[in-house]
C-alpha cells in the first residue's frame, strides 16, 4: 500500500499542483515582477526599479489606509472572537433549539461581501435617515458600520469552530473539575479555554487575515467615503491601480507590500498561539 | 478487490483528465474550422469593446446585420457601467484582444497610446467634420470621436408652464426664454421652491447624487464650466482643453460661480442635504421622470432612462434643456456643454488584417445607409461625421434640444474641457470634498483648496 501511494502520488497530486501553480504561484511571481515596472497590461511593461515602492510610501493615502486597517482589524478581531466564543458556550449547553440557533448564526457567512455591503448600507442609511445624514457623514459611521458588518458575517463561522472545540473536550476532564469543586468561572478559565486553544489559533488566524484583507464589503458599504477616510488597504490598492494614469505599477508595489504584511502577521500570530496549545 | 478498485479510479481519473483535454482541443479545432470557413468571405473576427451599457443590445443587432451583409463576425462585449478601464485592461492582455476599443480623451490616450493605431489615412477620419476633435499626436490620428453629446439643466416644461400660469408667482421673470443667466434662474427656482406645494413637486432640482460612482455630474460635468472660463483666459493656447492639459496649477478663479449653482441645487432640492450621500444618478432620473421635481442637471444620454422608467409621467415633448448658468459675466451667450468623451481607437497590437477589418466595420457603421440608420434611430447618436445629413438626427428630444441650442445665434457651446482633468483621483477628491461641504462637515474654502491642491498633485 505504501509503495502504491508513492507510485501514484504524482498522479493524484498533479491536478491540485497544476491548479496551485497556474492560479497562485505564476500570478504571484508575475505580480512581484510587475511591481518593479511601469505597465498598462502585463504583456507591455518596462523595468523602473524601486521607483514604484518609493511613490507608494510617499503618498499619505497608503499610510492612512494602513492605519485605518490596523484599527479596524484590532477592533474586529476582538469583538468577533469574544462574541463567537460566548455564543458557542451558550449553544453547547444543550438548550432547546440549539441547532436552529447555530444555523441562523451561521447563515450570514454564506452571503457574499458585496451583497452584504449594499444590504447594510441600505439598513444603516435607513436608520441614519432619521438623523438627516447618511453613512458618508463621518468616518466613524463608516468604521463602525464595517466592524458591525464583518462581525455579522464572521461570528457564525467562528462560533461553529469554537463549538467543535468545546465538544471535543473530554467529559472526564469536566467531571474531574467538578469533583475538585471548581466553579463555573474556574472551569472556564482553567479547563475550557486551554483546551480550545487549537480552535483559538484557527479563529484568530481567520479573523485576522479576513479583516485585514477585506475589500468587497468595504467597496460596497462606504467606498472610502468621506474623502477616502474609510478606505482600507485593499481598496486603496484598487483605487491606485485604476484611478491614476501610469500608477498601475505603484498599485502593484502596494499589493506586494500588502501581501508581505499579511503573511508576516499571520505567521507571527500562528507562532504565538501555537505555543499556548495544550495536550489533554 | 481493493487493487481493482484503485486501478479503476486511476483509469477514471486519467480518462477525465485527458478526456477533458481532448474535448478542449476538439472545441478549438472546431472554432478554427468555422473560422477558416468564414475566411472564404473575410479574414478576421472583429472584437468591439463597448463603453455604453445603455445601447448594448443595439450593438448586438448591428453585429448581426453586419454578419449577414459581409460575413464578418463582430463580437461585442459591453463593460459594466463604470468599469471600462478595468475591463479593457484585462481584455487587452488576452490573446483574443479587442480590436476596437475607446478612450475618454487625451488623458486616456496617455494610458493607451501603445495600443492606438494611426487612423490618419482612414476614410473614417476624412468623414470627421471638425478635424480638431480627434486625438492627435505628431502627424498621427489615434482617437476619433464618434458621438457628440451635450448636457445642461434638463427641465420638465409641463411643470414650468404650470408655474408661469400661477397668479401668486414673482413677476420679474415671466417665461423660460427670459432665463438667460444665473440671477434670472435663481429668481425662478427660489420662487418655485416657495410654491412647491401648489406645483405638486417635492423640490425644484432632482437629488444632487453623491453615492459612490454617482458623483460625476458634479466633479466632472459641473466643474467643466468654471474651469472652461479659467482656461479660456490662458492666452498661450487657442484651445481651452489644450490649455487645461498644460496647466499644472489651477487657481479655481471661478470657484464662487461653482458655489452659486451648486448651492442653488442643494438648497432647492427635493431631498434633505444630509441624505444626498446615499442618492444615485438613477434616483434623480426617476424623481424627474415621475414628475416629482422640475429640473435636473444631466445630458442627452438620460433620455432612454427617463423613457424607460416604469410609471414615468413626463411627455417627450416636455423634456427641454437649458445651459447651466453660474453667474459668469456675459453668460447670456453661453450655450449647452457640447462635446465628447467617446473616442474610438483601433488596437495596433492585433494583426493588420484585423485592424483593416475593424476600420472597414466602423466605416460601414458610419457611412452606409443601413449603418447610419442604426446610429441615428437606435443608438441615437449625434454623429460628428460629414456622412450624416442634417435630417439624420436622432428623435431623442434632448438631442433635438442640443441641435436647437447649437443653431441659436449669438450663443456658443461650452466645449468639454474636462477631458483634460488630470486623473480619476482628482475627480474623486473633488467629489468627496463637495459631499463633505454638502453635509456641512467642511466649509467652502476646504472644497476650493482641495480642488487646487489635488490638481497640483495629480498633474505632476
Amino acid at each position: 500500500m505504501h509503495k502504491n501511494l508513492k507510485k501514484y502520488f504524482p498522479l493524484f497530486a498533479l491536478p491540485t499542483l497544476a491548479a496551485f501553480l497556474i492560479a497562485f504561484v505564476i500570478p504571484f511571481i508575475i505580480g512581484i515582477y510587475l511591481s518593479f515596472t511601469e505597465f498598462t497590461t502585463i504583456v507591455d511593461s518596462h523595468w523602473v526599479g524601486l521607483k514604484n515602492y518609493i511613490r507608494a510610501f510617499s503618498t499619505a493615502d497608503f499610510r492612512n489606509a494602513l492605519w485605518f486597517t490596523v484599527k479596524f482589524t484590532v477592533v474586529s478581531v476582538i469583538t468577533i472572537n469574544v462574541i463567537a466564543f460566548i455564543l458557542s458556550l451558550i449553544l453547547t449547553r444543550g438548550l432547546r433549539g440549539t441547532n436552529l440557533f447555530r444555523t441562523v448564526f451561521f447563515m450570514p457567512n454564506l452571503i457574499g461581501g458585496i451583497v452584504l455591503g449594499y444590504i447594510w448600507q441600505l439598513i444603516i442609511n435607513g436608520v441614519l435617515k432619521y438623523f438627516g445624514v447618511t453613512i458618508t457623514y463621518d468616518a466613524k459611521y463608516g468604521f463602525w458600520g464595517l466592524v458591525f458588518l464583518i462581525n455579522w458575517q464572521l461570528i457564525g463561522y467562528m462560533m461553529i469552530i469554537y463549538i467543535a472545540g468545546i465538544q471535543n473536550i473530554p467529559t472526564d476532564l469536566m467531571d474531574a473539575a467538578k469533583v475538585d469543586g471548581a466553579g463555573a468561572w474556574q472551569t472556564l478559565k482553567n479547563v475550557t479555554i486551554p483546551m480550545v486553544m487549537p480552535s483559538v489559533t484557527i479563529c484568530l488566524f481567520l479573523t485576522l487575515t479576513n479583516s485585514f484583507k477585506m475589500f468587497d464589503a468595504n467597496l460596497a458599504l462606504t467606498d472610502g467615503a468621506p474623502s477616502r477616510q474609510t478606505a482600507m488597504l485593499a481598496l486603496d490598492i484598487f483605487k491606485t491601480f485604476y484611478g491614476r494614469t501610469g500608477w498601475q505599477g505603484v498599485g502593484q508595489a502596494k499589493a506586494v507590500v500588502f501581501s508581505v504584511i499579511v503573511a508576516a502577521i499571520a505567521l507571527l500570530q500562528l507562532a504565538i498561539t501555537r505555543k499556548r496549545e495544550v495536550e489533554s | 478487490m481493493k487493487k481493482i478498485f484503485s486501478i479503476l479510479i486511476c483509469v477514471l481519473l486519467t480518462v477525465t483528465l485527458f478526456g477533458c483535454g481532448n474535448k478542449g482541443n476538439g472545441a478549438t479545432t472546431d472554432n478554427n474550422q468555422s473560422g477558416s470557413n468564414m475566411s472564404n468571405t473575410s479574414n478576421e473576427e472583429i472584437y468591439f469593446l463597448n463603453f455604453k451599457p445603455e445601447v448594448a443590445t443595439v450593438y448586438d443587432k448591428i453585429a448581426k446585420t453586419y454578419k449577414d451583409e459581409t460575413g464578418v463576425t463582430v463580437k461585442v462585449v459591453t463593460a459594466a457601467s463604470d468599469t471600462y478601464e478595468q475591463t479593457l485592461t484585462s481584455e487587452v492582455a488576452k490573446k483574443d484582444a479587442p480590436t476596437i476599443f475607446q478612450i475618454n480623451g487625451p488623458i486616456g490616450y496617455q494610458n493607451w497610446k501603445n495600443f492606438c493605431a494611426d487612423l490618419s489615412d482612414t476614410k473614417l477620419y476624412s468623414y470627421l467634420t471638425d478635424k480638431n476633435l480627434a486625438i492627435k499626436e505628431g502627424s498621427g490620428v489615434y482617437g476619433i470621436p464618434y458621438v457628440v453629446e451635450s448636457y445642461g439643466i434638463i427641465y420638465n416644461n409641463a411643470i414650468m408652464d404650470k408655474y408661469f400660469a400661477l397668479k401668486n408667482r414673482q413677476k420679474t421673470v415671466n417665461s423660460m426664454d427670459e432665463i438667460v443667466n444665473f440671477s434670472t434662474l435663481k429668481t425662478v427656482v427660489e420662487d418655485m421652491t416657495k410654491l412647491k406645494n401648489e406645483l405638486g413637486i417635492d423640490g425644484v432640482f432632482a437629488s444632487t447624487s453623491f453615492s459612490s460612482g454617482n458623483q460625476w455630474r458634479w466633479q466632472t460635468h459641473l466643474a467643466n464650466i468654471p474651469l472652461y472660463y479659467e482656461f479660456s483666459e490662458n492666452n498661450e493656447y487657442d484651445d481651452p482643453t489644450v490649455a487645461g492639459l498644460n496647466t499644472k496649477e489651477i487657481t479655481f478663479k471661478y470657484a464662487q460661480n461653482y458655489k452659486n449653482i451648486f448651492d442653488l441645487y442643494i438648497n432647492n432640492s427635493g431631498t434633505e442635504k444630509g441624505l444626498l450621500g446615499g442618492k444615485s444618478v438613477n434616483d434623480s432620473t426617476s424623481e424627474f421622470a415621475l414628475g416629482k421635481v422640475a429640473m435636473m442637471q444631466n445630458g442627452t444620454w438620460t433620455y432612454n432612462d427617463i423613457k424607460g422608467l416604469a410609471g414615468n409621467v413626463v411627455k417627450a415633448d416636455d423634456i427641454k434643456m437649458m445651459p447651466v448658468y453660474t453667474g459668469v459675466k456675459g453668460e447670456e451667450k453661453q450655450g449647452l456643454c457640447v462635446g465628447t468623451e467617446n473616442y474610438i481607437c483601433v488596437n495596433s497590437k492585433v494583426s493588420q488584417e484585423k485592424q483593416d477589418a475593424s476600420i472597414a466595420f466602423l466605416e460601414w457603421l458610419f457611412s452606409s445607409e443601413q449603418g447610419k440608420k442604426y446610429v441615428t434611430d437606435e443608438l441615437e447618436f449625434i454623429s460628428p461625421f460629414s456622412t450624416f445629413s442634417e435630417n439624420e438626427t436622432p428623435s431623442n428630444p434632448l438631442s433635438k434640444e442640443t441641435v436647437r441650442w447649437m443653431n441659436k445665434e449669438n450663443v456658443s457651446s461650452v466645449p468639454w474641457i474636462f477631458t483634460s482633468f488630470p486623473s480619476e483621483i482628482f475627480k474623486e477628491d473633488f467629489g468627496s470634498a463637495l459631499l463633505e461641504y454638502t453635509q456641512g462637515t467642511k466649509d467652502w474654502d476646504y472644497v476650493k483648496n482641495t480642488v487646487i491642491t489635488s490638481w497640483k498633485n495629480e498633474s505632476k
